[in-house]
């Protein structure tokens, strides 16, 4: 089937034109298209604007729990929520039970992302067997398998010994792979609840410091440029982190880093309520860090944004702040939230979005049809977003299986009205 | 507050001092009465809902429900459906079902008591939550302190050890700068928090200097757990001995108090460690009225919560800091 986008603005930039969708691809872009037998899509915006034309979004940094703990999330659900958050690709982790760290896994994910048919998956195949930090899995079995795993980590833990992240980064390069870091020294972080500051002395919470990311950063960076390999720092949450990766670059070093939307707009104070919903790793730091994590993504220090969407079942959030995981769901928030942080002050455009959250990602995970500009000929992996409609997000009103999201009640300023996958609609 | 006594921060000043003024009122009365109860709180459930051992602080709060003729019942989580897996949650609602008016709760996850009074009714009394707060015991000290010495306002208190997972410093620190009192916390720089600066309490690392200028020192308990050689969490310190050496209260430190300076410990003790049992044992040691004092205090913050008086501690019926 074909689609006429009708008044819709690429990157929200010009006036309103048409987009006609035929075959997967984006066949014609122009003002007044006939509709033809085109099925119509109506992107007029009350005040007139259009909606704003985007390529779909991709995500590096999903948790969609299949297999292991399907109560939580399934490949079904999690797509479904990536979808009508605006995502036509996601990487789903690693840290799945069984783990991702063999070739039957994850072409097992990617098969199960196929049938759905919400939006690609690209599984992230286990730096580590298990994740233990110990053995190097199977990479390039995994690089090699249907799934075509190129980003690799072992999230959830980090790959502590310098020495076997060293030969992660190094053996990698044969099948261009990328080695996702969750930076987080082990020994600096035992028992940690919350961000090591003001709050966490109050509340009585063991500190997560932030110089046991930063101390991880630093030295992968280092091993990075050593080896000539391709890292990619998760969930970067702290001001002393973007200023070693802005130092980084500076030198050339091959490093991208990417921040979460909760980062970018909450604080270690809203652990005082002892609401677990609030309780997430990297921890919610201060409002220092979220300046500079804001700065550092509108100067491209930070390459992306990425959900770290972690589901979880109710009896893992509904306890004590100590018992429950930690983690919180972004997918179906994500764009409004980067709306609120980043467009609505002025300190990322439209444009900018699509490369902080479709280009670079799907770049860094070398899919080679997604992040794609909006131009005729082009893979029709889009999505639609109207700026000025406010929602109020509704935890019980979500397409993830899981109620954990820090929102619930917030009102964001932009809301993703439709996505299309090769040219077929999926949100 | 209000409703629960979650933290010691909850306490406005005059709070904290009705709460003290009507432990003694308590005391004296309880004491005219031949069989020592009084019939205040006749009809009325207190649970005791303790997560973590700890005989002395229930028996305290047991003790001070059953002087006001309250019905107790004590729920340990060993022996309990907790045990099996059930939820804080589930516990909760279960005991409001069964018509519980205070739940007392010790719990070894800060926060617990705050999460607990989301899911009931009745009143929630913190007795000690994680390495959070212990506000009873606070208020304990300070009553302590106020019929040793008299008054709290402008009192120099010094509280020497464990500040890190200490609740009975944190809340010992907001309870008695809301009275007026000048706290210093000494300390090895890897047992106080890394936000210490934003407390209201000055920060020593030098215990010799701080002692003779102190009208009360507490000592804190510190845990075996804490010292080298590290297992899992590298150690706070190097040696039980010196830490002896540099931050215990032994006799030669005691000597050199004030005339009037009291040695507070909230128990249980090392001795030898942090205190010299001559110090513990000697004629400057509360230690023992503390205990006794528990009770009474404890009396008074159950007496006023469950509507002994109007209004109960505070005004507004509002859930604190939730």
């Amino acid at each position: 089937m074909s689609w006429l986008l009708q008044g819709v603005r690429p990157y929200g930039e010009g006036e309103p034109v048409d987009v006609r969708l035929v075959d997967g691809r984006i066949a014609e872009i122009g003002a007044g298209l006939g509709a033809g037998d085109s099925r119509p899509y109506d992107g007029r915006t009350s005040d007139g604007t259009g909606q704003v034309l985007l390529p779909g979004l991709v995500d590096l940094h999903t948790h969609l729990r299949e297999p292991g703990r399907e109560d939580a999330e399934t490949v079904e659900t999690g797509t479904l929520a990536a979808a009508r958050g605006g995502f036509t690709a996601v990487h789903a982790m690693a840290n799945t039970d069984p783990v991702a760290d063999n070739a039957g896994v994850v072409e097992q994910v990617w098969r199960l992302g196929l049938e759905a048919g919400h939006c690609d998956v690209a599984p992230v195949g286990a730096v580590t067997l298990g994740l233990a930090g110990e053995q190097l899995a199977e990479l390039g079995t995994m690089a090699d398998s249907a799934a075509r795993v190129r980003v690799f980590s072992d999230d959830g833990r980090c790959v502590s010994d310098a020495s076997l992240m060293r030969r992660a980064l190094e053996y990698v390069k044969a099948f261009d792979g990328v080695i996702a870091q969750h930076a987080q020294e082990p020994r600096l972080t035992v028992g940690a609840q919350m961000h090591e500051g003001i709050v966490s002395s109050q509340l009585g919470l063991t500190g997560w410091p932030s110089v046991a990311e930063e101390a991880v950063i630093a030295r992968d960076v280092l091993l990075a440029a050593h080896v000539g390999g391709r890292l990619h720092v998760c969930h970067v949450s702290t001001a002393g982190s973007v200023a070693i990766l802005r130092l980084a670059k500076a030198q050339g070093i091959d490093v991208t880093a990417e921040v979460t939307p909760h980062h970018l707009v909450l604080t270690d104070e809203l652990a005082t309520s002892y609401d677990p919903v609030f309780k997430v790793n990297p921890p919610l730091r201060t409002a220092s860090d979220v300046e500079a994590l804001r700065a550092g993504l509108a100067d491209g220090t930070i390459d992306v944004v990425a959900t770290d969407h972690a589901p979880h079942a109710l009896e893992d959030k509904e306890t004590e702040w100590g018992a429950a995981l930690p983690g919180m769901t972004g997918l179906e928030t994500a764009l409004g939230v980067v709306a609120e942080a980043m467009v609505v002050p002025g300190r990322l455009s439209w444009r900018d979005v699509a490369d902080r959250m479709a280009q670079r990602p799907a770049g860094i995970g070398r899919l080679a049809t997604h992040g794609r500009p909006l131009a005729v000929g082009e893979p029709a992996n889009l999505c639609l977003v109207d700026p000025g409609a406010a929602w109020t997000v509704d935890a019980t009103r979500m397409a993830t299986r899981s109620r954990n999201t820090p929102f619930a009640g917030r009102s964001l300023p932009a809301a993703v009205v439709a996505t299309f996958l090769r040219g077929g609609r999926t949100a | 507050m209000r409703r629960h006594l979650l933290s010691a921060a909850d306490l406005s000043r005059d709070d904290a001092l009705l709460v003290l003024d009507t432990a003694e009122e308590l005391a004296t009365v309880a004491a005219r009465t031949t069989v020592g109860k009084l019939p205040t709180l006749r009809g009325r459930t207190v649970v005791n809902l303790f997560f973590e051992d700890s005989t002395r602080t229930r028996t305290s709060f047991e003790l001070a429900a059953k002087r006001l003729s309250a019905d107790v019942v004590n729920f340990s989580a060993k022996g309990s459906s907790v045990s099996k897996g059930e939820t804080l949650k589930d516990t909760a609602l279960t005991l409001e079902a069964m018509g519980s008016d205070a739940v007392v709760i010790r719990h070894s996850w800060s926060g617990a008591p705050v999460n607990l009074a989301r899911y009931v009714q009745g009143s929630v009394v913190n007795a000690g939550d994680g390495t959070h707060e212990h506000p009873t015991q606070a208020l304990l000290d300070a009553f302590t302190m106020r019929r040793r010495l008299g008054r709290l306002e402008g009192l120099k208190v010094t509280i020497v050890g464990d500040v890190l997972h200490s609740r009975v410093a944190r809340s010992n620190v907001l309870l008695l700068s809301t009275l007026g009192a000048e706290v210093t916390l000494v300390a090895p720089p890897t047992l106080l928090p890394v936000g210490v600066h934003t407390w209201d309490a000055a920060v020593s690392y030098d215990l010799d200097a701080v002692l003779p200028k102190s009208d009360v020192v507490m000592m804190l308990r510190v845990q075996r757990e804490r010292m080298g050689p590290g297992g899992e969490r590298t150690a706070y310190f190097p040696s039980s001995r010196e830490y002896s050496l540099r931050y215990g209260l032994n006799v030669r430190r005691a000597a050199g108090l004030q005339e009037h300076t009291v040695v507070m410990h909230p128990g249980p003790m090392n001795r030898g460690v942090e205190i010299a049992p001559e110090v513990a044992d000697g004629p400057r040691s509360t230690i023992v009225e503390q205990v006794a004092n528990g009770v009474t205090v404890r009396m008074a913050v159950l007496y006023l919560l469950l509507g002994g008086a109007e209004p109960a501690i505070g005004s507004a019926p509002q859930v604190s800091r939730a």
